[in-house]
């Protein structure tokens, strides 16, 4: 039996010693165990109970997570309050495959999708569709509120949920995600903490032109990695409102951090809510200081590098939305195409081009003008998480773009800037 | 020879080879291709990390600082000690992060894994050991390096 080093309640206790069955017991020796590594003091309430997860494929190597998924069912346990997913790995009609990469996909890499499925029906999935990695979007209807303690894991959402909504979520893994959910309790250490909210590093922006998020995330990730970073002077290009545009831009700019370091918070001099509540009060004493200029975000976008086996070779297939965009940058982008086209006297894109997005934001804009317009195009609008799609041996037959800097460390995608990567799918302009 | 002491995570005794990261491991690159190819060894598959690249890591002494990278990390660990092609010990020289935590417990848990978890072995710990150096680990977390 194991012995807790935390305090836990008389409940907890009993849950922990199997009064309520051996399969909940092992779920809170879980989350306790963990706890106990990371020296937290108690455990504390999930108070928004919708859970979040990020294992959303069935890879059949996942055999234990199956097992443990059963077993789970098997007990009767279930999310009460219902979760949503990450996003579903493959879209066979918005997303070109070629015939072995349709068995390979089908047959040996996500061959368990289907049962995998309905094991999450019966554990507690929201809807049919709720797959997508931006579950904080409205249309996604899993939005924490200030102060709300979450068990999630995906790291984007993580890292928006603890920075622009202000609800307190660790860095965790898949399956600790669900268990928190189940149990109903995580253990409180880390960001769940008033003084592991506090940042470490005082980011100073002093660039002469709008920064783009996905270069100055990436910046900040690589050089904070885990810490906290405070952020000053970025409101001077954004704005001190979060409306929807911030949001957006801070959405890509904290994936980026997340990926390229490991940031599950950030704080925003006068635009995140902590921030905007507690200001610099937020920072420890004698912080480290990263400057950040026009030429230090060149510096960071020239060390990418390119994998692709031939780097001279123009790219095949460009992927826009990780994380998947919202309803106005995939507007934005369905606009930005069609014009480049007309521009250019062009109908199609040079490239096939796909963009990624949350299925119910799909269902609103397929319902549009717009959609058909870009549709002719040749350009589709998918549901999938395009690093699942990507993140497998077939990826080196594809050279893959990108303006997603977390799509860029995760697989063999290069990375373009919005306009580059824009100029290269609608091509070159007609004779 | 030289003596470090950690704290113990799952404990276990351990006399063999090591293998040294000194940038932290990205568990999902290293582990998945061999996971895929349900190996029974893993050969490292990420590229990012030299120190460690193409090499054999099972049932070895994994010297590492901390595992960076995706959040299905813990996941991929237990999976790997579901094949038992797991690393025999994991030897962090800082606080483990919370990513490999959920791995060590969710295979200690859910797979009755004998994998070995020591952390906080200190800096000196890792600019002391050498991939191909002899590590023998015992249950109260001394690890030394001959």
């Amino acid at each position: 039996m194991y012995q807790p080093k935390m305090k836990l309640t008389e409940e907890q206790l009993a849950i922990l010693n199997g009064k309520e069955g051996e399969t909940k017991a092992k779920v809170m020796e879980t989350i306790v165990r963990y706890g106990d590594m990371f020296e937290a003091t108690e455990l504390v309430k999930v108070t928004h109970g919708q859970g979040h997860l990020v294992t959303s494929f069935g890879l059949q190597l996942l055999t234990p997570v199956y097992r443990i998924m059963d077993e789970l069912i098997n007990a009767g346990l279930k999310v009460e309050d219902g979760f949503t997913m990450d996003p579903r790995p493959v879209d066979f009609e918005n997303v070109k495959c070629d015939l072995l990469e349709k068995l390979i996909f089908k047959k040996i890499l996500y061959g368990t999708q289907g049962r995998y499925e309905e094991q999450l029906k019966k554990l507690g999935l929201k809807e049919k569709d709720a797959f997508s990695c931006a579950c904080y979007f409205n249309e996604m209807g899993n939005v924490p509120k200030k102060g709300d303690v979450l068990s999630w894991a995906e790291s984007s959402a993580v890292n928006y949920a603890n920075s622009v909504l202000g609800a307190r979520c660790n860095r965790n893994s898949g399956i600790i995600d669900i268990f928190g959910s189940i149990i109903g309790y995580v253990p409180k250490f880390g960001l769940l903490t008033d003084e592991g909210r506090k940042a470490t590093w005082k980011v100073v922006v002093k660039t002469t032109k709008k920064p783009i998020p996905q270069i100055l995330g990436s910046a900040i990730g690589m050089k904070v990695m885990e810490d906290v970073p405070y952020v000053i002077g970025l409101d001077k290009w954004i704005g001190e409102e979060l409306n929807d545009d911030v949001k957006d831009y801070l959405k890509d700019f904290g994936a980026a951090t997340a990926s390229n370091g490991a940031v599950g918070l950030y704080h925003i001099d006068k635009i995140t809510p902590e921030a905007k509540e507690l200001g610099e009060k937020l920072l420890v004493d004698n912080p480290k200081e990263y400057i950040i200029d026009d030429e230090e975000l060149e510096r960071v976008y020239k060390s990418y590098p390119v994998m692709w086996k031939d780097k001279n070779k123009e790219g095949n297939k460009a992927f826009i939305g990780c994380p998947h965009l919202s309803l106005s940058q995939l507007n934005a982008w369905a606009d930005k195409i069609i014009n480049a086209l007309k521009e250019k006297g062009r109908k199609k894109v040079a490239i096939e081009t796909v963009l990624c997005t949350a299925p119910q934001v799909r269902a609103k804009f397929i319902e549009t003008e717009k959609y058909k317009q870009l549709y002719a195009t040749g350009a589709r609008v998918t549901c999938i998480c395009p690093l699942m799609y990507t993140s497998n041996p077939l990826t080196k037959r594809h050279r893959l773009m990108t303006c997603s800097n977390k799509l860029r460390t995760y697989t063999l995608a290069r990375y373009y800037k919005d306009d580059e990567l824009l100029d290269l799918i609608t091509g070159k302009k007609a004779k | 020879m030289k003596e470090f002491k950690g704290r113990v995570l799952a404990a276990g005794t351990y006399k063999g080879p090591a293998v040294v990261s000194h940038q932290g491991v990205n568990t999902l690159a290293t582990f998945q291709k061999s996971a895929l190819g349900k190996k029974k060894e893993v050969i490292v598959a990420d590229q990012n990390n030299p120190d460690i690249y193409q090499k054999n890591i099972t049932g070895i002494a994994l010297c590492l600082p901390q595992t960076i990278g995706s959040t299905t990390g813990g996941m991929v660990l237990e999976v790997i000690c579901s094949m038992k092609s797991n690393p025999a010990c994991l030897l962090f020289s800082e606080h483990i992060d919370s990513l490999a935590g959920a791995g060590v417990v969710l295979s200690t848990v859910w797979e009755n894994s004998k994998m070995i978890a020591i952390d906080q072995l200190g800096k000196e710990f890792l600019e002391t050991v050498k991939t191909g150096d002899t590590v023998e680990v015992k249950e109260d977390g001394t690890v030394i390096v001959y």
